[in-house]
């Protein structure tokens, strides 16, 4: 797909209500504000480690979230706050998870690339490139064996179509028929390398025709294509017919992670330039004669309220009693 | 009380959680109907359904890390890896992915899984089927590592092994599936982490697990005709190691050797010996000894291979080192 043509915006809500619309746009905006406002603390010191912005995938995140029922499954990777909050994750255990902190969801055992949130099916990130379609593909194999109508989710980065363990999670998959997704957000980067440099056909979709199994190309800076193309996906997944491969084609605003040296693998012309095509702008656009302003801001202005509290609920959060360093391994 | 052997303990033991917990299943190549290229899932696929003992792919990552998905999903599977060597393949799913769930997720998530493999010399299969690498895993925090040596072991072993809520190394020698041993006909759960004295002696103490342990009792019997009183310690897991039991031998007998058909460097015996010098230094007469396999792949010529691999002779000839006394035949 020309990124070019991304411009141009879907104008069809794909049947969703207006709350539902409205939830939409929370989630992305919510996700935007986290990403801008973390990575403004880890700038300023409040907090440490590797930080990987999903800024500017937001449409992927909550597109395909919410074509998920609750108690479906969602794998992530390391660039993963987005997908923990569209899958309904607290932000304020978040925020404390990244801040080291006792309240976080794994009592600061985890960090950025490590949020789990069973409750809400956020079922881990694997950092490991490709790790999380194998963990899609066994929680699917778990669905599958216990007749389970739950689906599984796995997000991957256009990275990890180089992995063995791409290729061996969709066959099996495939074969299998398992209820599962695999959803490569296909951000134009793996590190500082383009797809097109790794791999001669920069197209991802057609791969799935390799295992017998659907391969679709969606717009990923369109949080309606994506969720169309999930909600087929995902009823497929349920009918018993098997998986899916989606590439949601977008771009990653951020360097890979925070202090990335970029200037030696883009310009910043080219980041700029990307980025006038913003997905949440363009859903704005898209349901305007739907949502009126007044809605958004009023959602705006309340997550704002939510991400400065959790930010706060982090801070002032203790840290792990030293002592449980030592639980839960031997 | 029965007579089976090795091989017929391992099918059993898996029969028995598979009839005993729905959530069990196996995974393998060539365990369905074919039973096993060793025999040990043989009739399991007839009684139990294709469904719960599956054919895999050859591809090792997606088994293990299917394994994985599926075991934090709530089941508890058991992966068959046909040869020990093969596990290299798919290394990042136990040691990055089983190894940590539910550490790093702050116990939100397990991965109770059996990784059921087999490996060792004296079948010349040459260099890349015939390795033991055990000690790899004794490095990775949150796996269990399991080396039976009698029929009956496997059973009260597996046991525990498959009720465990973290991944378990279950090793199985290859040379053992054919030898035979007596077991109840209940057998009672032997928890992980409790070796065994198989012989009493006085004068030196052999720790060893697996077909080593087989090994040491020849060497002991040998040792027996020229005065040498050897007792013989089954380690029987090595995550966690029982370096109490053999703490107390060494109080009695003063002297150590470590046997393992695993490689001198790197290999285990020289963790339980760091252990037994530091917690048991004053008891020690003599300097603590490894009788193991000398650091060469396995060749395949049934000369080469009796000049490198731990073998009766080796553990003898240890033993008399660690006394001061000569070679008989020197």
């Amino acid at each position: 797909m020309n990124r070019e043509s991304a411009f141009q915006t879907s104008t069809d809500p794909g049947g969703l209500t207006d709350s539902r619309l409205s939830e939409v746009f929370r989630l992305m905006y919510t996700i935007r504000r986290f990403e801008v406002t973390t990575e403004r603390a880890h700038l300023d010191g409040e907090l440490y480690g590797p930080f990987h912005s999903s800024m500017g995938q937001e449409a992927v995140s909550v597109g395909a979230c919410i074509a998920l029922r609750p108690d479906d499954v969602v794998t992530s990777t390391h660039r993963g706050h987005g997908h923990a909050i569209a899958k309904g994750a607290d932000l304020g255990r978040i925020c404390a998870e990244l801040w080291g902190r006792s309240t976080g969801y794994c009592q600061g055992k985890g960090g950025s690339m490590h949020i789990v949130s069973m409750e809400h099916g956020f079922v881990g990130q694997s950092p490991i490139i490709g790790g999380s379609g194998l963990l899609a593909t066994g929680a699917a194999l778990a669905f599958d064996l216990t007749k389970d109508s739950r689906v599984a989710v796995a997000f991957m980065g256009d990275g990890a179509v180089g992995q063995g363990v791409f290729h061996e999670s969709l066959n099996l998959a495939a074969i299998w028929r398992l209820p599962v997704v695999f959803i490569v957000e296909n951000n134009g980067f793996a590190h500082s390398f383009r797809a097109e440099q790794m791999q001669l056909n920069p197209d991802i979709a057609p791969r799935a025709e390799g295992y017998g199994i659907p391969g679709v190309v969606v717009d990923g800076m369109n949080v309606l294509d994506v969720h169309e193309a999930t909600r087929t996906a995902v009823d497929r997944a349920r009918r018993g017919d098997g998986p899916t491969l989606i590439e949601a084609k977008c771009y990653r605003w951020r360097g890979h992670n925070l202090g990335d040296a970029e200037h030696l693998y883009r310009a910043r012309e080219e980041v700029e330039k990307a980025r006038r095509d913003d997905p949440i702008e363009r859903f704005k656009q898209a349901v305007a004669d739907r949502i009126p302003e007044r809605t958004l801001a009023a959602i705006e202005a309340k997550v704002d309220g939510e991400i400065e509290a959790a930010v706060r609920f982090a801070g002032a959060s203790p840290p792990p009693d030293p002592g449980i360093a030592l639980e839960g391994s031997f | 009380m029965r007579e089976i052997t090795f091989v017929e303990a391992v099918r059993e033991a898996q029969a028995e959680a598979l009839a005993s917990d729905d959530r069990v299943f196996i995974m393998g190549q060539e365990i369905g109907e074919y039973g096993g290229v060793f025999r040990a899932t043989e009739g399991l696929a007839e009684r139990f359904g294709a469904h719960r003992v599956r054919d895999m792919p050859i591809a090792e990552q997606s088994m293990l890390g299917a394994g994985v998905g599926a075991a934090v999903m709530g089941m508890r599977p058991i992966v068959e890896v046909m040869f020990m060597d093969f596990i290299a393949c798919g290394m990042d799913a136990i040691v990055s992915h089983a190894a940590k769930m539910r550490y790093m997720s702050g116990d939100q998530m397990r991965a109770p899984m059996v990784i059921r493999t087999q490996g060792g010399s004296g079948t010349h299969h040459g260099a890349q089927h015939s390795q033991t690498l055990e000690s790899w895993f004794l490095h990775v925090p949150g796996l269990a590592v399991v080396v039976p040596s009698t029929p009956s072991d496997v059973i009260g072993l597996f046991r525990a092994s498959i009720e465990l809520d973290h991944p378990v190394l279950f090793v199985e020698h290859r040379a053992l599936y054919r030898t035979t041993g007596t077991v109840a006909d209940r057998v009672e759960t032997i928890p992980l982490g409790r070796g065994v004295i198989r012989r009493y002696g006085d004068d030196v103490t052999v720790a060893a697990v697996g077909k080593s342990v087989r090994q040491a009792l020849v060497a002991a019997r040998e040792l027996d005709e020229e005065g040498v009183s050897v007792e013989v310690i089954d380690l029987r897991t090595l995550v966690p190691m029982d370096v109490d039991l053999v703490l107390d031998s060494l109080s009695r007998t003063h002297r150590l050797v470590v046997a393992h058909e695993a490689v001198e460097r790197g290999g285990w015996a020289g963790e339980l010996i760091s252990r037994a010098v530091a917690e048991g230094f004053d008891e020690l007469d003599a300097p603590p000894l490894r009788a193991a396999s000398l650091a060469t792949p396995i060749p395949f010529a049934r000369e080469l291979e009796a000049e490198m691999i731990c073998d009766e002779r080796l553990i003898a000839r240890r033993v008399r080192e660690s006394l001061g006394m000569p070679e008989p035949w020197a």
